[in-house]
Parts: C-alpha cells; structure tokens; sequence
C-alpha cells in the first residue's frame, strides 16, 4: 500500500464556511502558529458563495455585502493572517488521539494536531428525509442545490415550482427561483405563519406576486420523467388538492452535519443534533471544538462568524493552560416542548455564561422561561415573541446558581 | 441510447429484458459460440425489478421444498457467491435472523429449521431470546426467540447486472437499450422482433421480460400466466444507523403477516421493507404515506432506534409475482422460444443458476453449444460496498490517478474518477440513474444538496447529454 502523507499542525479546522474561516483567522490573531484549515469544496467560502443575495457581513465586518462577495472577503482575511487552507480535500475520519484522516488529488493525509476544530455546517432536509411520498422523478431540489445549479453551473431549472418551508432560507429560493425564470407558484408551510421577517413576505406576495400557503402540508410528488404535480394537503381539514408544477424546492429543516463529529463519538444533544457543547464549543471527547450551524442550525452567517471566534478564544485559552477540558463533566441544558433546543446545552457553572440561544416548534407570545435543576426553579427570564425556526436570546445569568451535582438543569415555557 | 445497432444477419439468441436474468442468461450464453443480442426497453441494464429489491443473497432456506425456484436457489446463492467475489461485486455474508415475538412465530421456527433441511440448508440455528438479544441488542421488546440463518447475505444488485451485462459484452454479445419489443413474428423459421430502432432476427427466443413477460409471452401467441406487479415500498436509513444491527433481521412468515425485514446494505445503511401490495401499472414504483407509515409502525417494533436516525432515501419495486408461486420457465420447442417468468424475489439470488438452467434447456432443444477457446473475462467492477476498499481510501490508486482523489458526492464519498469511470467505456451511464446505480454519487443523506449541480454538470459533459435532457425537461 502506498505510503500516508503526514501533516502537523498545531489547530486543524474541519470546514472552510464561515465559521471555520474566522475561527481561523482569530487563531491566527491570538498567536496560533500553524493553523491548517481543510474544505472538501474546489474553493473555499462556504454556503455563502451561492447566495447571490446581499445581507452578509453586518455583524462580523460592520458591511453589506452579497454572499459571493462576503465569502471572498473572510478567505482574504484568513490568508492574509497566515491561515493555512487546503481546498477540495475532504477530512475522511477523526481518531480521539487527535488524528485526522483526509484525502485529495496528491493522496491520503494523516494529520496530527494540538486541537480540532470541527465547522461543518448544516444542510437542508431533502425530500426524502421529511418523508415525502410519491415518484421519485427530476426536478426536486433543496434550496443550497438550486441556488448551485443556477449561480453555480448555469443549469435549467423548470417553469412552476412550489417551495416547501416559509422561513427566512425559502425566501432566498424564491428570489433565485425569478432570477431563473421560474414561477414561484407559492412558498408552503404547515405552520399557521411564515417564520422570516415580515417584509419578507410582503414584499414577495406585493411585488412577485407569490404567496405563503399556510397549514398546508406536502403529501406526495406525482411524475414520472419529470415532476408533473403535488398533492398537498390542509392540516386544518385534512383536504387534499393538486398543483400542477415540475420544480419543487425543499427548503430549510436544517440538520448539522454531523457524521465526522458523530463517527468520533462526540455526545450530540437531542435537540440541536449538534455536538453537545458549552458556549466555548468544547465537545465531549478533549482537544475537539465545534462552531458554527454545526452546533445549531441554522444562524445567519455573521452570528456563526462571530461565535465562532469566541470558540477560537476558548480554545486558545485552554491550549494556554495545557486543559483537556470537555463538555463531558459540565451540566447539561434540556429543554421540554415546545421549546425543540437551547444552546450553550453544556456548561461549566464556574464561568458564566453570557447569552442562551433557543428555538421553539410553535408560534407563541412573550412568555416566561423557567429554568429547573431536580425539579426545583434556579430561575427565569422573560422571552420575546417566539417564532418557529428563528432564535430566541436570552440573558445567562440565570444559570450562575445551578448546582454541579443536581443533574441537568431544564428549561421550559412557564 | 444505443449500445449495439441492429444487424441484417440473425442473431442465434435474442434474449428480452436486460435484468439481472436476461443480462445472466447473455452472461452465460457468452460462453459458447452463439451470438446473442439483448434487447431492453428502457436506458440501461438492471432498470427495472432488477434495481429496487432488499439486495440479499438468499441461502433459500424458506423456499417451497421440492420447487423449481428452491433447486435454482440453492445452486444461484453458490454460483453469485463465488462470482461476486472474482469480479469484486460488494458482498457481506452478514447472516440472517428470523425473530420470534409470539407463541405463533415461536411455534413455527421448529418447522421453518425442517423446511431450511428440506432445501437443503442445514446450518439454521434455534436461539433463546437471550441468544437473540446477545446477537442484536438494538431489538426492541418482547422477542421470544429466533431462528439464524447464517449464510443469507447482503449483495450490490447493481454491480451485479452490470458484471453481467459487462462481460457478456466483452465477448461480442449485443445490447440494444430503448428497445422495447413491440411485436414478435416468425419468418421463415426466424423470429422477427419489431423493436423502435428496426427488425431484430433470431433463431431462438428468451423472455425475460420480466414485469412484462406475460406481455412479451402475449406477443409470441402464449397465455401461460399473468404477472401482477407487486409493490414493495422501501426505506432506506442514513449509514449512522448501521450499527444498530449485525445481521438481516427477518420477521417469521405466518399465515396472516409475511412482515418486513431490517437490513444492512453493503452501501452502510440500514434497509427496512418491503410491503406487498399487488397493483395494476407495471410503472407504479411510487412510494405511499400509508406504506411508509406501516414501515414505521413495524420498525418502531422492531429496532426501535431506527425510527430516531434520518432517512436517506424512500422507494419502490416492483416484483413480477404470477398466480403460481413457482418459476414459470417454459420451452416451446416448435417455436424456439423459451419464457423465463415469475421469477420474483429471489431472482437476483438463482440468477446465475437460472441463466445455466436456460442454457441447458437451449442446448437441449437444439441450439448448437460449443465453448469458446477464449473464455470471456470476469469484470473488475467498481468497489461500492463499504467493506471493500473505496477510491477515496485507496492511496495506491490516488497514486495513479489523481482524480481518484477528487471527491465529487460528499455523503457517499464518489470521486471524480469513479463518475468518470462509470460513463466511459461500453454500457457507460448515460442517465442520472445509471450514474447512481455504478457509483452511489447522490444517493447520500444530503440528497444532492452539496453535489447535484457538480454530479449533472459532469454527466453532460461525459455523456453529451444535455442537462435538460437528463433532467427530464427535454421530452
């Protein structure tokens, strides 16, 4: 058998996105030396590269930019800093020594490392993993695929689409969805609301003329070289009704991807099927660290940028201190319906924690939020408005008193 | 497509439908001095009930004793075992085990162990439910014991009928895709075959038509059985459920249920089907919400962890049941014609067997067998299963060839070599579908979502196929 390559480095970073990319870069900047960033894509830049929309950079940069472009400017950045990437190679395997395994053109990679950092972002639920019934014929897309097929290669698309999901990403399907010459005959959600932001959905039943068909749900896909039409359905009735299209887009339902972390055996928390991590990213096996929509799908992609460098900070901190530390030992947060995830859903009682993300499944108003640890209430903080599919924040400082050796510490809607 | 063109000079055999037996039966045809020509209605070899099955090599243990089907199994599971393991067709001898979860089932796995005896398999084993939770501890409550099969396996079927299709071909044999036999006429002791790229002629008749040969039996003024095509909806469970079971997990046949299985694929995912529900369309090959909620409902019994990891693909086949439950393999001497129907489940198993059956028969009849000097290669095919060494992981091949190292399909990690590799050559793919079936490229949990543009970018180019065209909005 030919010989393995052999690699050093001092942080390997799994994933060129986003978060890979200003994780990096904040290494780099607090004194990492050899910080090797692998991306299984040809160019590095991750899901933003085929977004061809503008939005990208507020938080992270302070500017507006379009997702190509904003791609463009953190892989500029990251080089500039003295990252290292490594393009079209693809991390095949993680060894709890620290060990990665990876493979390209010039051959097969064994790479050892002080600490990885795994950002391997998310991706959308395709037909198939919502259960959808039907023929399985062409013309059935997840949004990041259709927005490669048009941006990307230039490829037809159809003439009627329906797309499957009203949250913030469907709208994006939408717009790419004209820029192809395609009728968006409606977004569909099984949800009694939209989940994006309110001039979103204006703006497309206003001046596209495309509706949001809410309660509504997709039963099956019918064609045989082609798809000819959907049965939907009205959860409300039961009813059932067909729309004659030939693209159907899926869009949204996003799940990390998780299968290096979780072929590892890093604990994955039942809720954001992410890593279980504390808010420094620290999994549970040591010397690995995750960031970005791997730990909770799906945040835009300046809040992915921007936690994920205070997951580089954690990790520096702890090389500092030569600490193996893992989430494995920390309390864990749960959650109880309706609320689907918190994150931090790990923490270590003795650093604070500043901020606590959480997603709910149903629309609801302000309410409070109860934290319990063995049944008894350490605390609680009122919420906003709770909308399906969007993040909620909340203050920390709640989680301050809990107890190390009282279990986990639960949230719910009081 | 055309693979072969049509030619003025009859062909000794013609042979109809290139699935796993028509492609076996010009497989083993290949071996004698005969000139054989396949004629397939749709793109590709393995199209049709051929591509959608539970890919399992079965040891026949549960056959009807004494059957046609139970003798061709027996000797099939041998033959295919050896085969695939010359050619590198992906094959895990996983065993099987049958689960008890009532006093019914418990009762009748003593008289399943007398019938595997009857059919000549005598390495079953009756366990204790302990024996049977040591084996899968993943099973959900209530198991009473269960009866292991050790030699059932698991199999690519797809690499299968091309190993087939692709040494037939080596050694001369003509494959006509898109040629749907629409009327079979006999001249001057020829048969004539109107296909839609022209006249076929041949001396000798196989139908092997499969969910169409009692259409094709029709054509040649026979009515011997009907097929009534039955559906098996299938759920295919993301590769990180494969750990949750060792071995094919076989419900125990009762008079009221035949229940659905739990098994690994050699691709490293977990396959649960198939339900049975005879319809009327032999292109019904939709899955439905009530058949996939009824797979749950079992699954959920069975290894109940199974319902809590994602699904990565949902579909259906179609098997051409018959009102026998026997093979209907039948000569008409007068008329050189042979009918290879109702061969069901099982076919992909006693393919081989079956092919060397139907060439006895063949010679038996008449048709001139002598051996050629220069006996056709074994295929080297693709390594798709996940115990085989894969291109990406294969640092001598990389070596060799870089693109080996060019990963394309992220889930299913398919490099640029393999897609390259699959549409070159002869029988090369020239359809989504086909590149699916000889490389695995979109049939991952992302569904296409990282590699779809990439994967027909690609086909376009190496096929010269427009993207249109093989997306569907060129009809």
């Amino acid at each position: 058998m030919t010989r393995h390559n052999e690699i050093d480095c001092d942080v390997l970073v799994v994933g060129a996105g986003p978060a890979g990319l200003s994780a990096a870069s904040e290494l780099r900047a607090l004194g990492v030396v050899r910080v090797l960033v692998l991306e299984r894509e040809a160019q590095a830049g991750g899901v933003p590269r085929h977004c061809h929309h503008t939005g990208f950079g507020l938080r992270d940069l302070h500017r507006l930019l379009s997702g190509p472009r904003y791609a463009d400017e953190l892989v500029r950045r990251a080089l500039a800093s003295g990252v290292q990437i490594l393009t079209a190679t693809t991390v095949t395997s993680l060894e709890k020594n620290g060990q990665a395994h990876a493979t390209n053109s010039s051959g097969v990679h064994d790479i050892t490392s002080r600490a990885v950092l795994l950002a391997s972002g998310a991706r959308e639920r395709p037909r198939s993993a919502r259960l959808v019934a039907g023929d399985r014929p062409p013309g059935v897309f997840t949004t990041g695929q259709l927005q490669q097929w048009v941006y990307g290669k230039g490829l037809p698309v159809g003439t009627r689409a329906l797309v499957i999901g009203a949250e913030h990403v469907s709208f994006s399907a939408m717009m790419t969805l004209r820029h192809a010459h395609v009728k968006p005959v409606a977004l569909v959600t099984d949800l009694e609301e939209h989940q994006s932001v309110a001039p979103f959905a204006f703006a497309a039943r206003r001046f596209f003329g495309v509706p949001v068909w809410t309660s509504t749900r997709v039963v099956a896909i019918n064609g045989q070289q082609r798809v000819r039409e959907v049965v939907l359905e009205d959860v409300r009735t039961g009813a059932h009704r067909v729309e004659a299209v030939d693209v159907v887009v899926f869009s949204g339902d996003w799940i990390p991807d998780y299968e290096l972390a979780r072929r590892l055996g890093v604990e994955l928390d039942a809720g954001t099927l992410g890593p279980a991590s504390d808010d420094g990213g620290r999994t549970s096996v040591a010397s690995f660290y995750a960031a970005g929509n791997l730990l909770h799908p799906v945040e835009t992609a300046d809040v992915a940028a921007l936690r994920a460098r205070e997951v580089a900070r954690a990790l520096v901190k702890d090389l500092a201190n030569d600490s193996t530390s893992s989430s494995h030992d920390q309390i864990a947060v749960r959650v109880e319906a309706p609320l689907s995830w918190a994150w931090p859903n790990r923490f270590d009682p003795l650093s604070p924690v500043s901020r606590v993300a959480l997603r709910a499944k149903t629309f609801s108003g302000s309410r409070l939020l109860v934290a319990r640890q063995d049944g008894r209430e350490i605390g609680r903080e009122r919420v906003g408005r709770i909308v399906p599919n969007r993040s909620l924040s909340v203050a920390g400082a709640f989680l301050a008193v809990a107890d190390p050796g009282r279990g986990p510490v639960t949230l719910s809607l009081g | 497509m055309t693979q072969g063109i049509v030619r003025d000079t009859p062909y000794d055999v013609a042979v109809i439908g290139a699935g796993v037996v028509g492609c076996a039966i010009a497989r083993e045809l290949a071996r004698y001095e005969v000139s054989v020509v396949v004629l397939e209605r749709s793109g590709d070899v393995g199209n049709g009930t051929s591509k959608a099955n539970t890919a399992i090599l079965h040891t026949g243990f549960d056959c009807v004793p004494g059957s046609l089907e139970s003798s061709l199994v027996s000797r099939g599971y041998h033959l295919l075992g050896a085969y695939a393991e010359e050619a590198g067709i992906a094959l895990e001898r996983t065993g099987g085990l049958l689960v008890a979860w009532d006093d019914e089932q418990q009762a009748a796995l003593t008289s399943l162990q007398e019938k595997a005896e009857k059919n000549g398999y005598d390495a079953t084993q009756i366990l204790s439910a302990a024996q049977v939770r040591d084996r899968e501890p993943n099973l959900g409550e209530g198991v009473r014991g269960g009866l292991a099969v050790p030699g059932e396996s698991i199999i690519c079927p797809w690499s299968t009928v091309l190993a087939y299709a692709l040494e037939a071909a080596s050694a001369g044999v003509s494959f006509l895709l898109n040629a749907q036999v629409t009327g079979v006429a006999r001249v001057e002791g020829l048969h004539v075959l109107a296909t839609g790229q022209g006249d076929v002629r041949s001396r000798w008749l196989v139908n092997a038509a499969g969910l169409f040969s009692s259409d094709v039996d029709g054509l040649c003024d026979h009515d011997d059985f009907t097929v009534t095509p039955r559906r098996g909806e299938l759920v295919v469970f993301d590769k990180l459920a494969r750990d949750l079971i060792t071995s094919i997990i076989l419900p125990v046949p009762t008079q009221r249920t035949k229940g659905v299985l739990i098994a690994p694929t050699v691709y490293g995912n977990v396959l649960l089907g198939p339900t049975a529900d005879d319809v009327d369309d032999p292109f019904a090959t939709a899955t439905t919400e009530q058949g996939i909620t009824r797979l749950f409902e079992a699954a959920r019994k069975v290894v109940p962890k199974l319902v809590d990891e994602e699904v990565t693909a949902m579909y259906a086949g179609l098997r051409a049941a018959t009102q026998f439950q026997d093979y209907q393999i039948r000569v008409h001497a007068g008329e050189a014609y042979v009918c290879v129907g109702g061969i069901r489940s099982t076919g992909l198993t006693a393919s081989m067997a079956i092919a060397e059956y139907v060439t006895g028969l063949l010679g038996d009849e008449g048709l001139e067998l002598t051996a050629r000097t220069l006996v056709p290669e074994t295929p080297d095919m693709a390594p798709l299963g996940e115990q085989q060494l894969r291109r990406y992981l294969d640092a001598a091949a990389i070596g060799r060839d870089p693109a080996y190292g060019q990963v394309v399909c992220h889930c299913e990690r398919v490099t640029q070599g393999e897609i390259r590799d699959a549409c070159t050559g002869v029988l090369g793919a020239n359809d989504l579908g086909a590149l699916r079936r000889r490389t695995r490229a979109m049939n991952g949990r992302c569904q296409g979502f990282y590699c779809g543009a990439e994967v027909v970018a690609l086909l376009s180019e190496l096929s010269g196929r427009s993207p249109a065209a093989l997306t569907g909005l060129d009809s």
